[in-house]
């Protein structure tokens, strides 16, 4: 049976196998100004991945082919081009039924060619790692980052984290290994960051030694049998329950889909420990909070410094996981707000509406303001939209 | 794996299901000369499954099962379909995931073996309907051909979508009448063993599984030659009985009609030179293996 390597010990390219939790809160960190798909690759580089799949999709296509240098190289083991987005994750199911740590990424029509996949990556308990840079999935044809494939991530059984930075990126990919690969969860995760916005940006990123990486993935700590023929073959039910429509069947499936939502509910203390909460508030107390997750944060930073020189009072609270959902903590941290703005990068407005299905008073909720196709959010958009909002309550309040 | 792996301890014993007893007991796992003969006398062979009564499915299954050279250290990949009602009762590990895919998933899954695994042979084997190889699946089938993936993908050809109650596929008959070809399928078969040839497989074959010694055969090549060489392919007629209005006696005289010389299904094998060197070479080792056992049966007898 093949043996999990100790820490301490070396890897071929001489990393040292480290406890995950020395690697991201005691190694020293260096800092480093790169583009996101290169962030994309040194964060891969510590992460002792067994097995990358590549398909180009603008803006992923630089990092995957980043990852290729990295195979070459001798940093991951197993690294090759699909024939298209399914047949990747197809692929990367197979490595990770297989045992392996597998790690891949796509973006916009890539994560909708794939779809299918991410339900069963879920469902068959494959803690396989997909790094999606949003892009827009609209015709006619849009290479732009938005932020609407995400909404059809929400329900797949995956971990969904939001980065907002190249900084995140790092940290959320190395970090997402070891939350996904924990026996009490054990399911696939998706980091997303905004396409263009992070991906092809330079940004100055701590970044951890690279002569240190994070221990392997042992598929023997998987809740369910890794397909090796290494431990025995059990006969798992007498009848496929695909084919019957009886109570037993129903049952199978409804508990099983309880389980995977179980399962992510479970990630949430792992994912506490390892970033700090799953949320971040800053200036809490402020009677008017923006809410959201990724790039719209960062534009939401410059929009409260913006309006601070107005004289206008606003907080933020930063959402790092979409999966599971920061339910409670963001029901805690709008309490007291008078209004919650949740800007986005899509224009569906997803994020508004999974805050206004969770918050009491949810006419607080503003879901907006939208940007889609492309298009950047000015801090000034975001500003114009609250303060026409609270001139607009005013006025309400003053024909009362 | 061994056997020695699945040893039940002894105060266990008695509260493991039957079917794991019968597989520590009895599984022909390791055992010199496994074959179709095995068949109806090891539970691990498929002692029962779902399908219809009579199913050719059911045999091909258990004399593909029964000719694995290496089951202890076999994984095989399903996709939907009838197939899949089959899979929860083989004793090796088996993944199902999607329909039409299990071409991809064997990639991913022979390079992880592979790579977790140098110093022991892994094999894996795809097993899927006529739908899942060749219509929505074909893509996947054909790209993994392409890339030179080392497994064998086996084809239960019965000429139609059986599970989903009898529609076209691109394996059926042109002019065959069913549902969604309400006026006849419009075009020809598609000649998948031709287009493997062609897409890099090193060993093809197109039969019937009427003969188990014949199955038996051609798994066996096709494993060794995908082990060694490359991707190998055989597509095998296994008659949906149920959708030709066949009794469920009646598939075995189907699969002979059909196996006819320049009918449909007559024997065609195809090896490239490598895969003839080897599979040449595998036939003069069975010989002398056969050929020494006999001897030491006859000095035995003697003695
Ligand atoms: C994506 C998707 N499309 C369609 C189906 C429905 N479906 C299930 S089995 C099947 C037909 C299987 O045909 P084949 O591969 O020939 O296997 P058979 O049942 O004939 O053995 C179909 C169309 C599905 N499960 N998934
Ligand atoms: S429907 Fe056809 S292929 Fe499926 S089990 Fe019945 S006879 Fe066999
Ligand atoms: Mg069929």
């Amino acid at each position: 049976m093949a043996n999990t390597p100790l820490i301490g010990t070396k890897n071929k390219k001489g990393q040292v196998y480290t406890d995950p939790n020395h690697l991201f809160f005691e190694a020293p960190r260096e800092s480093h100004f790169l583009t996101g798909s290169e962030i994309i690759k040194e964060a891969i580089k510590r992460s002792s991945c067994d097995m990358s799949i590549a398909y180009p999709i603008t803006p992923q296509s630089e990092a995957a082919a980043l990852i290729g240098e990295l195979f070459a190289e001798g940093y991951v083991d197993i690294y090759s081009r699909g024939a298209n987005e399914f047949d990747v994750m197809s692929i990367c199911a197979g490595g990770s039924f297989g045992g392996s740590r597998v790690f891949t990424t796509t973006a916009g029509p890539g994560t909708l060619r794939a779809m299918e996949n991410f339900p069963m990556w879920a469902g068959s308990r494959l803690p396989i790692q997909v790094c999606i840079t949003c892009r827009g999935i609209n015709s006619p044809l849009s290479i732009q980052p938005d932020t609407l494939e995400l909404y059809y991530m929400l329900e797949t059984g995956c971990l969904l984290w939001h980065a907002e930075t190249a900084q995140d990126l790092f940290d959320f990919i190395l970090k997402g290994f070891i939350v996904a690969e924990q026996p009490d969860v054990h399911l696939p995760i998706a980091v997303a960051c905004d396409g263009f916005f992070v991906t092809h940006t330079k940004d100055v990123v701590l970044m951890t030694p690279d002569d240190m990486c994070l221990p392997r993935y042992d598929p023997y700590r998987s809740p369910v049998p890794c397909m090796d023929m290494e431990c025995p073959p059990v006969r798992m039910m007498r009848d496929p329950f695909v084919m019957k429509s009886n109570y037993i069947s129903y049952a199978t499936h409804a508990s099983w889909q309880q389980e995977v939502r179980a399962a992510v509910e479970r990630s949430r203390k792992h994912t506490e420990a390892l970033l700090g909460g799953l949320i971040d508030v800053e200036n809490g107390d402020a009677e008017i909070l923006l809410v959201s997750s990724g790039t719209a944060i960062s534009q939401s930073r410059e929009a409260i410094a913006l309006m601070k020189d107005e004289g206008l009072d606003v907080g933020l609270v930063k959402i790092k996981t979409l999966r599971p959902f920061p339910t409670a903590e963001i029901k805690a941290a709008t309490r007291n707000a008078k209004k919650i703005f949740v800007p986005e990068f899509n224009v569906a407005g997803w994020l508004g509406r999974e805050i206004k299905a969770i918050v009491e008073d949810n006419q607080r909720v503003v879901a907006g303001p939208h940007v889609g196709g492309g298009m950047t959010m000015p801090p000034e958009v975001i500003m114009e939209r609250i303060v026409r909002t609270l001139k607009a309550d005013k006025e309400e309040l003053a024909h009362v | 794996m061994s056997k020695e792996r699945i040893q039940i301890a002894p105060e266990f014993r008695n509260i493991m299901p039957p079917e794991y007893i019968e597989l520590v007991d009895n599984a022909t796992w390791g055992k010199e000369g496994r074959g179709w003969k095995d068949v109806g006398i090891n539970k691990e062979l498929i002692e029962e499954h779902s399908l219809c009564a009579g199913c050719p499915e059911s045999m091909a299954f258990r004399y593909i099962l029964a000719a694995l050279p290496n089951p202890e250290d076999t994984v095989m990949v399903g996709s939907t379909g009838c197939t899949s009602l089959v899979f929860p009762h083989v004793a090796v590990h088996n993944i199902h995931s999607l329909f039409g895919n299990q071409n991809a998933i064997a990639s991913g899954l022979k390079k992880s073996l592979a790579h977790r695994f140098p110093d022991q042979t892994k094999d894996v084997v795809v097993l899927a309907g006529d739908g899942a190889t060749v219509d929505i699946g074909l893509d996947y089938t054909l790209q993994s051909w392409f890339r030179q993936e080392k497994f064998t993908t086996i084809c239960f050809d019965n000429e139609l979508y059986a599970n989903t109650g009898g529609q076209e596929s691109g394996l059926m008959q042109k002019g065959f009448v069913a549902k969604m070809a309400p006026i006849g399928k419009q075009f020809e078969k598609v000649r998948l063993p031709e287009i493997a040839q062609e897409s890099g497989c090193h060993y093809v074959v197109n039969c019937t599984v009427s003969k188990p010694s014949l199955v038996e055969k051609v798994v066996r090549n096709a494993v060794y030659v995908a082990r060694e060489i490359g991707p190998t392919y055989l597509q095998m007629y296994t008659p949906c009985i149920l959708e030709i209005g066949k009794q469920s006696m009646e598939g075995l005289q189907e699969m002979r009609d059909s196996e006819k010389p320049g009918l449909r299904f007559a024997f065609k094998e195809y090896m490239s030179p490598e895969a003839k060197e080897l599979i040449t070479e595998m036939a003069a080792k069975e010989k002398e293996r056969k050929a020494a056992a006999k001897a030491a049966l006859t000095q035995s007898a003697t003695a």
